[in-house]
């Protein structure tokens, strides 16, 4: 009996090892199978603006809480839904850890080119999903990253580039402030380049403030520095990721 | 760019001034001027400074305090820098609360009104205005300080209310309508000399035809908004000034649900619901679209005029996404041509009282020194700002800026300094609105009325008098304007009446007693036992 049901568990563990293996992230449950009513990935991206979208997600992390409207970044295992100001209790808030699935019924809107669920309420469900970051480096560029908008991703090997100058005229790799008109604690920007184009990407304070790994990894970039990072592919008036992790390139 | 604080802001911001009437009672003594400032002494003051997002004037403030630190080497200045009036407001009323304001600060008169909830937290400076030795142009003022009359009269009295003056203004603007002239003219109209309503309308509705394809005729690409607001509490603000309508009394009586907001948001709705018209909120930065052939009619503040037109010095979206076309820059659209009105707005700064009334003269000395001919017209000139002072207004050196227009796409670049003369001209046609405890909310209130009504016809809902009723009184809901009554607030009064202490601070008071209780039980049964042994 015992070996009966250790190898139950042990193919139990396998498959679902499997699970999470094909779709590149960590789940609990079936992250794929929608609930009556929900829209799947698909459906939402041929929404038409302005309507009423109802979809199940998976919190991949948070931006900001006040009085009640939370932002937060959420992923299924098809793609990524970023909900602005949803309806959310402060105790509900620190319910939202990441993997944690919600059902959000909202309507979607666009903003600088950044398609999003807003006005929107939400319930949690059963079932816990982390997607892991998806390499879109060679995606840079192309017309097709648009349609990873919003989802946990990876860029690999860009080198620092400078975002501007000092009050010396030097060049620095990265500013306070889109323009450098900030101070520690405000935005970071800074550019990277591959094959010759380059990006300029971003550190949200509000997603991962000046205590943050991430914030401190960008302010002791160098100019010429090859990288690897992992952030949220945000979009205003172009592609702009709000980056998490910053890593010497491997 | 800073969305992301806006919508968090104007929720904040209602919520707040109820729950800072409640700890600010407790305050501090009032300020009495001191007969000599102590220059022997060492002070180190802090100033909360707002910009645009904007370095140059990040690098003016700077300098400035450079400048100061010359003339006063004692007096030290610490910068905070913010981008947002509504990030100040909220630090402040946080600080306010530890007694950690900070000395000097960038603030709008809305904001004053709820601050002076605690008691003694701002300093009136009407005094300090008159002091022969210290105040504007005193006799032991180091630099060349304006005298009072030396202040645009209309922008002064507007830091006065409840009997007091309780800030200095640094920085006026208006707003602007920035409008494609190059497409209006495409779709057969010419610009009046005066912007109407009914004109905008007009134009952005015939802007909406689409050619086969189903691209916009005018700009032949498949987006176009052809009228976008930037603010739109002032857009309703403005309106029913316009319109005589009322927005509220003096003392805090709220008369914006009225039949004229009604008409107002149905014609608004006709427009948006085909898309002729969206706001900042909702759509992005007018200044996004309009340089993009993306919008005819873009209305933002003068002191964004720098994002506005095909040369732009400051720009969000990529160079390759920019159109070529000639840009006018007009006062915002009238309904009354011969009586026109535009909202003063702008950042003004007021000091904050602290125990050592030697430190509050090392404040009023610097935020004098923000007055400067150096100061005022530098600042007036990274945006469509104009100087507070007419001392700096009529100077040679500004005179010549404004002479210089087009010279060149960055200090003399045409629409910015356009946009300076726009308000110069129209001074005298400016308003604002009255400050009381609860004005902040009001004005968040009059834009959402806007937003949603946008909102609700753009995702097929019908805006009729139902509709109307339940916006009316969900916003009301929202901004708890039901707990702003006539003279509740008012700011001369400095005793509002401030509802009902929230549940934290019963605990704490309770708490605190049941702690006397047991002191004052103790300190009896000691003294029982006591004698009980003698």
């Amino acid at each position: 009996m015992k070996k009966i049901t250790s190898l139950l568990l042990v193919l139990t563990l396998v498959l679902a090892l499997a699970g999470c293996g094909s779709k590149g992230g960590k789940s609990t449950g079936d992250a794929d199978v929608k609930s009556e009513g929900v829209m799947t990935y698909d459906e939402y991206v041929a929404a038409a603006l302005d309507t009423e979208v109802v979809v199940e997600t998976y919190v991949q992390a948070k931006q900001s809480w006040w009085d009640d409207k939370a932002t937060v970044y959420t992923q299924d295992k098809d793609g990524a839904y970023f909900v602005y100001n949803m309806a959310c209790s402060e105790a509900d808030y620190a319910k939202l850890t990441p993997g944690t699935k919600i059902k959000v019924t909202g309507y979607k809107g666009e903003w600088s080119g950044e398609v999003e669920i807003m006005d929107a309420t939400f319930e949690i469900e059963d079932g816990n999903y982390v997607a892991k970051a998806e390499d879109v480096t060679s995606l840079l560029g192309s017309d097709d990253l648009i349609k990873h908008q919003n989802k946990f991703v990876s860029f690999k090997g860009m080198t620092v580039e400078a975002a501007g100058k000092d009050e010396s005229g030097n060049d620095v790799a990265y500013l306070y402030s889109w323009d450098g008109s900030g101070q520690d604690g405000d935005d970071l920007y800074f550019n990277v380049s591959l094959n010759g184009n380059t990006y300029t990407f971003t550190v949200e304070s509000y997603l991962c403030d000046n205590t943050t790994d991430v914030y401190t990894a960008v302010k002791a970039l160098n100019i010429g520095d090859k990288i690897d990072m992992e952030g949220f592919l945000y979009w205003y008036e172009g592609v702009n990721p709000h980056i998490t992790s910053v890593k010497a390139a491997k | 760019m800073s969305r992301k604080f806006l919508s968090l802001a104007a929720l904040m911001l209602c919520g707040i001034f109820l729950l800072t009437g409640c700890h600010g009672q407790a305050g501090m003594n009032a300020f009495e001027i001191p007969e000599e400032f102590d220059l022997s002494r060492e002070y180190e003051i802090t100033f909360w400074a707002k910009n645009d997002t904007n370095k140059t004037q990040t690098a003016i403030y700077e300098k400035a305090i450079a400048d100061f630190k010359e003339l006063y080497p004692n007096i030290k200045v610490n910068l905070r820098l913010y981008t947002d009036y509504g990030k100040i407001y909220n630090d402040v009323i946080t600080n306010i609360a530890t007694n950690t304001t900070p000395n000097v600060c960038i603030t709008y008169p809305d904001h004053i009104a709820t601050y002076l909830t605690g008691s003694n937290q701002v300093v009136p400076l009407e005094d300090l205005f008159a002091n022969t030795r210290y105040g504007l142009g005193g006799s032991e003022v180091r630099f060349d300080s304006p005298k009072a009359e030396e202040i645009v009269p209309q922008f002064l009295e507007e830091c006065a209310f409840g009997g007091h003056y309780y800030a200095l203004p640094y920085m006026r603007s208006t707003e602007a309508c920035y409008i494609n002239k190059t497409y209006v003219e495409k779709l057969g109209y010419e610009l009046p000399e005066t912007l109407t309503w009914d004109f905008i309308w007009e134009v952005s509705e015939a802007a909406m035809e689409k050619d086969i394809d189903g691209n916009f005729s005018v700009n032949g690409q498949k987006v176009l908004i052809p009228f976008i607001y930037k603010s739109t509490d002032n857009m309703m603000i403005q309106m029913l000034k316009q319109q005589g309508a009322g927005y509220s009394t003096d003392d805090g009586e709220i008369l914006l649900f009225n039949d004229t907001t009604e008409e107002l948001l149905a014609g608004i709705a006709e427009h948006a619901a085909n898309g002729a018209f969206s706001t900042f909120k909702i759509s992005s930065y007018p200044a996004n679209f309009l340089n993009a052939g993306q919008c005819i009619f873009a209305i933002d503040s003068t002191a964004g005029a720098t994002w506005m037109g095909t040369d732009a010095p400051l720009c969000d979206i990529s160079a390759d996404k920019i159109v070529s076309f000639e840009t006018e820059v007009m006062t915002i659209p009238q309904f009354d041509t011969s009586n026109p009105q535009m909202i003063s707005q702008g950042p003004s700064v007021c000091i904050f009282n602290k125990k050592d009334p030697q430190e509050v003269m090392a404040s009023w000395l610097f935020t004098q020194y923000l007055l400067t001919n150096q100061v005022q017209i530098a600042y007036a000139e990274t945006e469509g700002y104009v100087p507070v002072t007419l001392k700096a207004q009529e100077s040679a050196e500004y005179q010549d800026y404004l002479s210089r227009g087009g010279e060149n796409d960055t200090l003399y670049y045409d629409v910015k300094i356009k946009a300076a003369e726009l308000l110069l001209d129209n001074v005298d046609h400016t308003f604002v609105t009255p400050v009381f405890v609860g004005s902040t909310s009001l004005r968040d209130a009059s834009g959402q009325l806007i937003e949603n009504t946008v909102k609700s016809v753009r995702r097929g809902q019908a805006v009729d008098d139902a509709y109307i009723g339940k916006l009316y009184n969900d916003i009301t809901s929202l901004y708890r304007l039901d707990q702003i009554g006539a003279g509740a607030g008012l700011v001369s009064s400095g005793k509002a009446d401030l509802g009902k202490l929230p549940k934290t601070s019963v605990i704490l008071l309770v708490s605190l007693a049941g702690v006397w209780i047991l002191i004052l039980l103790y300190v009896v049964i000691q003294a029982v036992k006591k004698k009980r042994n003698q």
